[in-house]
């Protein structure tokens, strides 16, 4: 690929989706956008990136930001999340909003849907202590292939083995062929919108709990701390943020910072989270 | 390290089965079926098993019910990893006290994730 190519092709993910790609990831670019380029009746990547050239065809634009994401997911990702949420995040809310019985919860990257349902499943699981709260699992993402996959809730074989303990499949799956589909009762506790985290926050509302994992690692230091301080504003002073293994908040926000010895887990700096999730 | 005994008819699913499970640092024994998979825990009683449903002489279910039902048994973890991937069998063998189930075909990732759910990693 021609330098210049890339260079636009970069620069329009970047300010598309936030994707910072450098030099060594052109074979992600051809390998992921060739396809694309032949569903379009293209013979090549360098037809199509001409044609991006001469016109900004949005449906196309929205396609390769599409085709560049990486959507992989599953469910009780790195277990401890899972864990911290299920037995300080959650009891924590349960004292804290236990008059008003309002959760607002939202997984910001939900891809495929497993991370939202993964809450949802763990929230289920204690529905003695939630039926009567009025509980919101908000998933968005920026691709809206993975998110028609999220809402269909339906998923292979191979996708209910990374993860999911065997108990939680048999009590909230349905077997359909080779599909598994996650009972109703699960799937309606989570409602699905596209969302750009690079727009402004405006619309979505406030919340207690914020899972934003996977997804700044595709972005450059800048626009990590703009997502971040955009963050803050929406979320409860006595809210958590749970960031992806290989992030952090250190050097790209004061807004935040991490429960200490807890992996993930970032409360909002200037309030006092851990004491109320018997953390401090 | 962890013992693991793999009970497969197949001995080409034994060998995929100890290689990702050396990699992932479990000592391997093997079984053919459930009689010798008993007979090996007799011998040395594993951590987990790694277990078959459909085999000669005695299949997978009756090996788990046998183990189940011994006292004098220092109880392993045992994971199905079979093709029988409908609900009823995968209920059965829950009932029956397997700790996990794999069905097959599986790859590392599978038996890593399954594995460190029921604590063994
Ligand atoms: C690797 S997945 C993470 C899924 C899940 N959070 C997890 O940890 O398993 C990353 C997701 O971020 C989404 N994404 C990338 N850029 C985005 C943006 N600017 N706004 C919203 N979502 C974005 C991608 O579409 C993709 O589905």
């Amino acid at each position: 690929m021609k330098t210049e190519d890339f260079d636009f092709l970069s620069g329009m993910l970047k300010e598309r989706s936030g994707l910072m790609l450098t030099q060594d990831k052109i074979y992600l670019l051809e390998s992921r956008l060739t396809p694309l380029a032949r569903k379009r009746g293209l013979d090549t990547l360098d037809a199509l990136i001409q044609k991006l050239r001469m016109r900004a065809d949005q449906g196309l634009i929205r396609d390769v930001t599409e085709a560049m994401t990486t959507n992989e997911s599953f469910f009780f990702r790195d277990n401890t999340p899972f864990d911290l949420f299920k037995n300080h995040v959650a009891p924590a809310m349960e004292k804290a909003r236990g008059n008003q019985k309002r959760l607002r919860i939202w997984c910001a990257a939900a891809s495929t849907g497993q991370e939202p349902y993964s809450l949802a499943i763990l929230l289920r699981e204690q529905w003695h202590k939630w039926k009567d709260w009025r509980i919101e699992i908000i998933g968005t993402d920026i691709c809206t292939q993975v998110l028609d996959k999220a809402k269909a809730g339906s998923y292979s074989q191979f996708e209910v083995q990374r993860g999911l303990p065997i108990q939680l499949l048999i009590k909230y799956f349905k077997q359909e062929g080779d599909i598994w589909r996650l009972n109703d009762e699960i799937r309606n506790m989570v409602t699905y919108r596209p969302f750009n985290l690079l727009d402004n926050f405006i619309g979505l509302g406030n919340f207690d709990i914020i899972f934003c994992r996977n997804v700044l690692i595709y972005f450059d230091q800048p626009t990590k701390s703009a997502v971040l301080n955009r963050m803050a504003k929406t979320l409860a002073k006595d809210g958590t943020l749970f960031l992806g293994a290989a992030e952090t908040v250190l050097g790209i926000t004061d807004e935040f910072r991490p429960v200490r010895g807890q992996r993930g887990l970032y409360v909002p700096s200037s309030g006092e989270a851990e004491k109320l999730m018997g953390l401090g | 390290m962890k013992l693991c005994l793999v009970v497969d008819d197949s001995k080409v699913i034994r060998k995929v089965a100890r290689r990702i499970l050396e990699e992932l640092h479990f000592d391997i024994e093997e079984a053919v079926d459930g009689q010798d998979a008993l007979e090996a825990c007799e011998r040395n009683m594993p951590d987990v098993v790694l277990l078959d449903w459909n085999m000669p002489v005695m299949d997978g279910l009756e090996f788990l019910r046998a183990v189940r039902a011994r006292d004098d048994f220092e109880q392993p973890i045992v994971v199905f990893c079979t093709t029988e991937n409908d609900m009823a069998h995968i209920r059965t063998a829950i009932e029956a006290g397997a700790n996990e189930y794999i069905m097959k075909p599986f790859d590392r990732e599978i038996i890593e994730a399954k594995f460190s759910q029921v604590g063994l990693m």
